[in-house]
């Protein structure tokens, strides 16, 4: 599972959903691996103000990944400033390539998956499984 | 009925056959026709004329492929059918993407599409592939969710192949994330969730199929083990229980914690489902949403009648 679904995940408990410490889920025991795909500077840009920013440091952290910078990048962080743009940059996003940034935010949130460990909840302790990439969040029915 | 043809030119040739019905499996009349070219050009839309009315009723035609899903294993995953396809041209009908552009403008923040109970993956490839027709945006994030977890594994290779295909035609296609083997929404975020697709087990049945936790059904291992887990596991994907509703009736209740300030769902229902008395509880509930009928097929007697709801926050 890519880490940017990590964005959108609570743990399943009723009895957790209101609570702050039941997001982000925290990875443990995670084995991870790099999956290419094509990045796309529009859909960067549009799903920065949807992240938990936060939320995405504390993850890779936990997960011993590079820390993201303090605070949510600028939209105009993502390209590159020494691009063939005029510097107004009105029509400097066509002209110029993805800054190191934009590329690293694609790595960390569209490349990097967790092939298989556990997501814990930070409120109940309950542990989600994650196997063959496909995280398990179905709970007995005393737990639900 | 809905025919579905692997090549425009069986959809032309079928519709000037003098007489469709008989070239068209068991009797009755054709109302729509789903083309699922895949050489066709995505955009293209087309009137089909000169038909004999009494067999089809000409409507406009969007041809967007159908995913592919030949890679899904039917004995435990529902098989893409006339509901999954009533979604499809629902989801890709002018006024629905008319809709969505308008709600989800392009500047703003990339929306969140969830299908819940996804399948075979055939509606959230769909969705996702033709992110720019059906949104006018292609930067949009899908997820699915199911409790099968061999449906999961078929929803994220479904998905692979239709956006893999897109992009080698050019075109860019919507960012699928993953498929979460969960029940319903309950994995996500409150307020995350932007566009909503539920095609539930909506069939009237005595009773739910019996929750089991996902070790169970995966530790079957010898024959009979494994043909009951399939049942179990088809069951779940039709069986809806009391009026085929108590599936839907907790989604719907999951609705105003799920879905963001913007958030719409379509759910697809039967006409056992009542889908008159659902609009009216989702009008008159606390809130203050909207819920219109966007999409029906079937309504000729004897036939399965099927509706697709759109409801929304005002």
């Amino acid at each position: 599972m890519k880490l940017l679904t990590l964005n959108f995940l609570t743990c399943a408990r009723k009895s957790c959903k209101s609570s702050p410490a039941a997001f982000p889920l925290h990875p443990k025991d995670a084995e991870l691996e790099q999956v290419e795909t094509e990045m796309n500077a529009v859909f960067l840009r549009n799903i920065l103000p949807r992240l938990e920013w936060e939320a995405m440091r504390s993850i890779t952290t936990e997960l011993g990944l590079p820390n993201l910078p303090a605070e949510t990048p600028a939209s105009e962080d993502l390209v590159e400033k020494d691009g063939n743009g005029d510097g107004d940059g009105k029509d400097d996003e066509a002209a110029a390539g993805p800054s190191q940034i934009a590329r690293d935010l694609h790595a960390l949130l569209m490349e990097t998956c967790i092939a298989s460990g556990k997501l814990v909840c930070g409120n109940c302790g309950h542990e989600y499984a994650v196997k063959e990439g496909i995280a398990n969040f179905l709970l007995p029915s005393h737990m639900v | 009925m809905t025919l579905f043809l692997p090549r425009l030119c069986d959809a032309i040739s079928l519709l000037r056959f003098e007489n469709p019905a008989e070239r068209s499996p068991g009797h009755g009349s054709v109302v729509l026709v789903t083309i699922t070219a895949r050489s066709v050009r995505n955009t293209e839309l087309m009137r089909i004329q000169n038909i004999d009315e009494r067999h089809i009723q000409p409507q406009y035609i969007v041809m967007l492929p159908t995913p592919s899903t030949s890679h899904v294993n039917y004995d435990h995953i529902y098989e893409p059918a006339e509901d999954s396809y009533l979604l499809l041209d629902t989801l890709a009908s002018s006024t629905e993407t008319k809709f969505l552009e308008d709600r989800f403008a392009p500047a703003t923040a990339s929306p969140l599409v969830l299908e819940v109970g996804t399948g075979s993956g055939v509606v959230l490839a769909f969705v996702t592939a033709h992110a720019e027709i059906i949104f006018g945006r292609s930067d949009i994030t899908t997820i699915g969710t199911d409790v099968n977890f061999f449906a999961c594994e078929a929803t994220a290779e479904t998905v692979r192949v239709a956006v893999t295909e897109q992009a080698r035609a050019g075109k860019i296609p919507g960012h699928f994330v993953d498929c979460i083997n969960s029940d319903l929404t309950t994995a996500l975020r409150h307020g995350s969730v932007d566009v909503l697709i539920f095609n539930p087990p909506y069939v009237p049945t005595e009773a739910l199929p019996e929750a089991r936790s996902n070790q169970e059904a995966l530790d079957g291992s010898a024959l009979q083990a494994a043909f009951e887990r399939d049942s179990h596991l088809l069951a779940l994907s039709y069986a809806g229980g009391a009026e085929g509703m108590e599936t839907t009736d907790r989604l719907l209740d999951q609705l105003p914690d799920v879905l963001s300030k913007r958030g719409v769902a379509y759910v697809l229902l039967c006409k056992q489902n009542r889908p008159e008395a659902v609009l009216k509880r989702v009008r008159e509930g606390p809130g203050g949403w909207n819920a219109k009928v966007v999409g029906t097929s079937g309504q000729k007697a004897g036939w399965e009648r099927l509706c697709i709801l759109r409801i929304w926050r005002p």
